[in-house]
């Protein structure tokens, strides 16, 4: 589903119109916003701007192939996953009756698709982690530094910034999510491939 | 060619019509609030209407220009004063330098806008010069205004100077905009419905029409709170998170609406149950905590039609303004 998704969101970028504001492709749903006005004035739809965009949306449904699109980027990610950097690491494996090292192991397997990013800037959500793994929020967020890895149901996901979250973190990378000064301040893209590797602590302070 | 920042408000932005095309990153659009308001400020100025605007809230800050500027300010009335005297609103005026802006009194609304003839010299981000708070970028240094904070004009409005008469701190030109009819009802909000309207029960899309809903004072730029009738689904099943926009109205699990504004997240997990028509989202951009909202359902059609004739309305507005001005300087 997720492929037909960004496949449709490749068709739409690839045939943008005059009023085309986002498209937003999440993990079973596309969302486009528009301008009606300049929709009405350029395109002169015989009934409304709603109605052409569905036609569009139609289109694009029809005619995107996800078999065709190119090979999804993949991301090999540094995660330190020791104490200082994994403050709810030990609490999970509690919770889920597996050591850290197991959890560590399962969560470094796989290879796992950016099915969306949303909540903040460059806030990736990556599936799915291996049922041993994956756990429930916490009942209270707690205020998390940027860098922080997160498991949330069968979701993990790295905070772009400091902020406020409820996921379970169990590690830190050293890299920037999210740079507004740089030329990409995202690098991640909807559709990419990721995975993580462990790294030590000194090897995060030199990675900085 | 500046002015400076004496005492902040509340929240001084500068804001656009916003940063579209981002928001599969994360990147929300932000921009004015009310954009009718933002728009109409820089005709009145002069500029296109997307140029930059300071967006302020109420208490307002106290600005100092350093130069001769063609100004305007629009959307809520904060009884703006240059030093002694009342400045009017919805008009273009010509300011001298070294005079003080000020903001009296709260009468109306719940953001003003100013533009400056030629827009301010700030770097654009992204294609967008609008002011993103959570990422700390676009705008002023991706923050609030400060104290001490100079702000550059892009262009020298010299020329309109010698329309001020001597021994007067400013003059106000002698033509205005008749803003009524965009904020009148300021109360009846129309919406179309959202994905999973349907999802309701069939008493509480009654609710949602029949009952007025108040805006809860934890409600910001990111969005507005609403109080009214807990509404129910019909299942209370978890949705898969999916793509949201200013004016998505959203149900909250203890029953209560949320509306999406300018500052929202990208995407969001919350039964979308409406969306609040384009045409009155400046509306809805006034209205300010412990202010009621009586929801409307009207059809795409219409909804269409509301904003075809605001923005024909911004059309015809701009020629004017223009030409206007085109007379005084030449």
């Amino acid at each position: 589903m997720n492929r037909k998704v960004m496949a449709m969101a490749a068709w739409l970028r690839k045939h943008a119109f005059d009023g085309l504001n986002n498209i937003i492709p999440a993990y079973s749903s596309l969302t486009v916003s528009y301008d009606p006005y300049l929709i009405k004035t350029r395109y002169q739809p015989a009934s409304t701007a709603f109605d052409w965009i569905k036609d569009l949306l139609q289109a694009a449904y029809n005619q995107s192939n996800e078999n065709s699109t190119a090979s999804p980027a993949l991301h090999r990610i540094p995660v330190c996953y020791e104490e200082e950097y994994a403050p709810d690491l030990d609490t999970l494996a509690l919770h889920l009756q597996i050591t850290t090292s197991e959890i560590i192991a399962l969560h470094t397997a796989v290879v796992y698709r950016v099915y969306m990013i949303g909540f903040l800037p460059g806030f990736a959500y990556l599936g799915t982690v291996d049922d041993k793994i994956a756990a429930p929020r916490k009942a209270q967020p707690s205020s998390v530094m940027a860098g922080s890895v997160g498991i949330a149901g069968k979701q993990t996901g790295i905070y772009p910034l400091n902020s406020p979250g409820g996921w379970n973190i169990i590690g830190r990378i050293p890299l920037k999510m999210f740079d507004p000064h740089a030329e990409q301040p995202v690098w991640m893209q909807p559709g990419d491939a990721v995975q993580f590797f462990p790294i030590t602590a000194r090897e995060f302070k030199t990675r900085q | 060619m500046s002015l400076t920042i004496i005492k902040p408000g509340l929240c001084d932005t500068i804001q656009d019509a916003g940063r579209h095309g981002q928001a599969h990153l994360g990147i929300n659009a932000g921009g004015a609030m009310d954009t009718y308001a933002a728009g109409v400020a820089n005709l009145l100025a002069g500029n296109q209407r997307c140029e930059a605007v300071l967006e302020v809230h109420f208490p307002g800050p106290q600005i100092l220009f350093e130069q001769n500027a063609l100004i305007s300010i629009t959307g809520g009335d904060f009884t703006p004063y240059l030093n002694d005297e009342p400045l009017p609103l919805w008009r273009p005026i010509v300011v001298r330098r070294n005079t003080i802006l000020h903001f009296d009194k709260l009468q109306q609304g719940a953001r003003c806008y100013i533009a400056i003839h030629g827009g301010f010299n700030v770097e654009p981000w992204l294609g967008s010069y609008s002011t993103n708070l959570k990422a700390g970028a676009g705008g002023y240094e991706g923050r609030k205004l400060a104290k001490g904070d100079e702000l550059c004009f892009r262009e020298n409005t010299v020329y309109f100077a010698g329309l001020l008469k001597e021994g007067k701190d400013f003059q106000v030109l002698n033509w205005r905009v008749d803003m009524r009819r965009i904020y009148e009802n300021p109360h009846e909000i129309c919406f179309t419905c959202g994905h999973e309207f349907s999802e309701l029960c069939p008493n509480s899309q009654q609710d949602l029409l029949q009952n007025n809903f108040i805006i809860h004072p934890f409600s910001d730029r990111m969005g507005y709170r609403l109080k009214g009738v807990p509404l129910k689904r019909k299942h209370d099943y978890e949705l898969i998170s999916s793509g949201v926009g200013f004016g998505t109205m959203q149900l909250l699990p203890d029953g209560q609406l949320i509306v999406l504004m300018a500052d929202h997240q990208t995407t969001g997990g919350y039964p979308r149950i409406g969306h609040i028509v384009s045409a009155h989202l400046p509306k809805l951009a006034q209205l300010r905590p412990s202010d009621t909202i009586q929801f409307k359902r009207v059809d795409i059609q219409t909804a269409e039609d509301l904003l075809y004739s605001q923005q024909q309305e911004m059309v015809i507005l701009q020629r004017a303004c223009h030409d206007h001005l085109n007379e005084l300087v030449c």
